[in-house]
This record gives structure tokens, C-alpha cells and sequence, in this order.
């Protein structure tokens, strides 16, 4: 049992107050470990919320430093930080935000040699990162380590996340292998609208917070897409497939992969 | 004519009419990047072309998304872990 100080009553009083939170559920909260991959369009808003809600660890994993082009989404980084690595930029802001949460940085790419080992680490992963041979070995790591995660996916004006627990959908349920390296959006089809990380992010934040707390439904066994020029908001119902092959009962991966991902580069993009 | 939904929207379409010619119909811009399902059940890339619809079937794609960026997976990267 966590001794609340006056200060910290205070602090997260508006959680306390909610009935479905209360003391114990804050409590909860500052007991999580959770690690966010990705310190950028997503990590931010997420890893923000979850260091203002008071989780006890976060864990912070990005091998970039901050770049001009990252200021227009990814908004806990500032103009001051261009060239700093992302994870010192955001751990400097965590901090400032809540000096209780402990913050681990990885200023490393996850792959398959050091995957296992930074997860099992925590209880909950959320997936911030902008590339697919990543989305896959953080989903295939989860399932193998038996641990529960958030993904989160933009694109353009899109979004699209789902939570996974043991047992229930993975990603590989979905969308079986990443897309061949050749079939990535290219620089014309791609970018994204700044305020869609935030809406995004602040989805698997709430989801983390929702896991830990034991509030409502998560969204297990379904993935919640919207299009933010329309506003509509869909849940599709998605299955846990017996012939999966990393969760389902045969798996036939057994091992980590790293795969490759063609390069979108803007400089040499024609307009 | 037969009615399906697709992406929660009702379509009037002509059978036969397998996965692969739905797609097309429906101007999917990069069928490598779209997963498909029809009535909750995952749909192989492979089957596409096998797989006919008929007359009340559900239907809907899901989007690969990522970061709307692509990077490059650098290996040799300095490690640090101690800010």
C-alpha cells in the first residue's frame, strides 16, 4: 500500500474522484511499469499522459535524435531540442511534468537482439514507432513474453490502434506479414496530419490507463480505425486466428525477425 | 445483384465477383498494403483470387499505418541509456 502525501492527494485528486478509479485505482497507476517504443508523433502524447497520470516506470526506447520535421506532431519535443536524442528531450519533459515517475531511456533501436530483454521489464508496452519490421517484432515479442500491448498506426488523415492481452488478437491476426519493402506508401501518399498523433496517442494512453485500472473494455478482439476528415470512428470486429503464426495454437515463428523496410526519403522525392 | 457490405457500407455488386475484382472495384490504391477480411474471418493474400462472395457478405479492408514517415533501420547507432 502506497502512503499518498498531501501533495500527491492533491495532484491526482481529479483521478481519485473518479468512482472507477478512486485511491486503489491510483494506486495501480503508480505501481505500472509501462514502455513506450518510440519517443515521437505517438510516444509523446502517450508517454506525456502517462507520466501526468503518475505511472510509477516508463520506459523510453528511440535510437533518433529530434529533427525540425519532427516539432509539427511531435509535441514533446521543442525548438530548443533539434539535435538532441529524442529520448533525452522527452525525459527532461517527463520529469518536469511529474518528478515522481521514474523514466528509463534506451537510446537504441529495438530489434531482435535486445527485444525480449527490454520488455520483460515491464507490464504493458505501447507501440509509438513509424515503421512496420518494428510493429511486428513488438507484436511478436509481446506475444512470446506473454506481455499485453497498445498498437498504433497513422497515416495521412487516418488512425487505427487495438490493445492486445494474452489470448486475444494480434497483430499477425490482422495483418499476417509486413507489406513487401516495394509496396510502402511512397512520399506522395504518405505524411500525416499533425493533430491525428495526438488523437492517436491519447487513445493508447487512455487504454494503458484503462488496463492497469481494470475500467470498461479494452479494445481486444477489434481494431478502431478513424478518418479524421470525415470524424467517423469504426470498430472492426477481428478474430484471434487458431492458424496465426506466432499466437495461434502451431506457431510456426519461434524466434524474433528483422525484417527490412524500403526507405521513404523526402529529398529525393519529386513533387 | 447481390448486396455486401464493405467497410460498413452496403454495395450493390454483380456476381460472380471473387476478393481480387472487389478490390479493384472498390479503387484500393495499394492492394499490398490492405488486409482483408470477409465475416470476421482473415482472408489470405492468396485465396483472394478464390475466395467468391455472395449475397450478404461483410467485408472490410484494414490498412497498414504506420508513422506517416519511413525511416531506415540503422544498426550501428551509438547506445546510451543514461540521460
Amino acid at each position: 500500500m502506497i502512503e499518498f502525501t498531501e501533495e500527491q492527494i492533491h495532484r491526482y485528486s481529479r483521478h481519485i474522484l473518479l468512482a472507477d478509479v478512486g485511491v486503489e485505482g491510483q494506486e495501480k497507476i503508480m505501481n505500472a511499469k509501462v514502455l513506450v517504443v518510440g519517443a515521437g508523433g505517438l510516444g509523446a502524447p502517450v508517454s506525456l499522459y502517462l507520466a501526468a497520470a503518475g505511472v510509477g516506470r516508463i520506459g523510453l526506447v528511440d535510437a533518433d535524435i529530434v529533427d525540425i520535421s519532427n516539432l509539427q506532431r511531435q509535441v514533446i519535443h521543442f525548438t530548443k531540442d533539434v539535435g538532441t536524442p529524442k529520448v533525452k528531450s522527452a525525459k527532461e519533459k517527463l520529469l518536469a511534468i511529474n518528478p515522481d515517475v521514474k523514466v528509463d531511456t534506451y537510446y537504441e533501436f529495438l530489434d531482435s537482439s535486445n527485444a525480449l530483454d527490454i520488455i520483460r521489464e515491464y507490464d504493458f508496452i505501447v507501440d509509438g514507432t513509424d515503421n512496420f519490421p518494428v510493429k511486428f517484432l513488438i507484436n511478436d515479442a509481446c506475444v512470446m513474453a506473454g506481455k499485453p500491448f497498445s498498437h498504433g498506426g497513422i497515416l495521412r488523415f487516418n488512425g487505427q490502434t487495438f490493445t492486445h492481452l494474452p489470448g486475444t488478437a494480434c497483430y499477425r491476426c490482422m495483418f499476417k506479414e509486413p507489406p513487401p519493402p516495394g509496396a510502402v506508401p511512397t512520399c506522395s501518399q504518405a505524411g500525416v496530419l499533425g493533430a491525428i498523433a495526438g488523437m492517436l496517442g491519447t487513445i493508447q494512453a487512455a487504454e494503458t490507463l484503462k488496463y492497469f485500472t481494470g475500467v470498461g473494455q479494452l479494445l481486444t478482439n477489434c481494431l478502431l480505425t478513424f478518418d479524421a476528415k470525415t470524424m467517423q470512428f469504426r470498430t472492426v470486429a477481428v478474430r484471434h486466428r487458431d492458424n496465426c503464426p506466432v499466437c495461434g495454437s502451431n506457431p510456426t515463428i519461434d524466434h524474433l525477425i528483422d525484417y527490412e523496410q524500403a526507405v521513404c526519403d523526402l529529398k529525393n522525392h519529386e513533387k | 445483384m447481390a448486396k455486401i457490405i464493405v467497410n460498413g457500407e452496403p454495395q450493390e455488386v454483380e456476381l460472380p465477383l471473387n476478393l481480387t475484382a472487389l478490390i479493384k472495384l472498390n479503387n484500393v490504391e495499394q492492394p499490398d498494403m490492405v488486409s482483408v477480411q470477409v465475416n470476421d474471418e482473415f482472408a489470405d493474400r492468396t485465396e483472394w483470387d478464390a475466395i467468391q462472395l455472395k449475397d450478404g457478405d461483410i467485408v472490410d479492408f484494414l490498412y497498414f499505418m504506420g508513422g506517416g514517415q519511413f525511416i531506415s533501420i540503422c544498426k550501428g547507432c551509438p547506445k546510451k541509456t543514461d540521460f
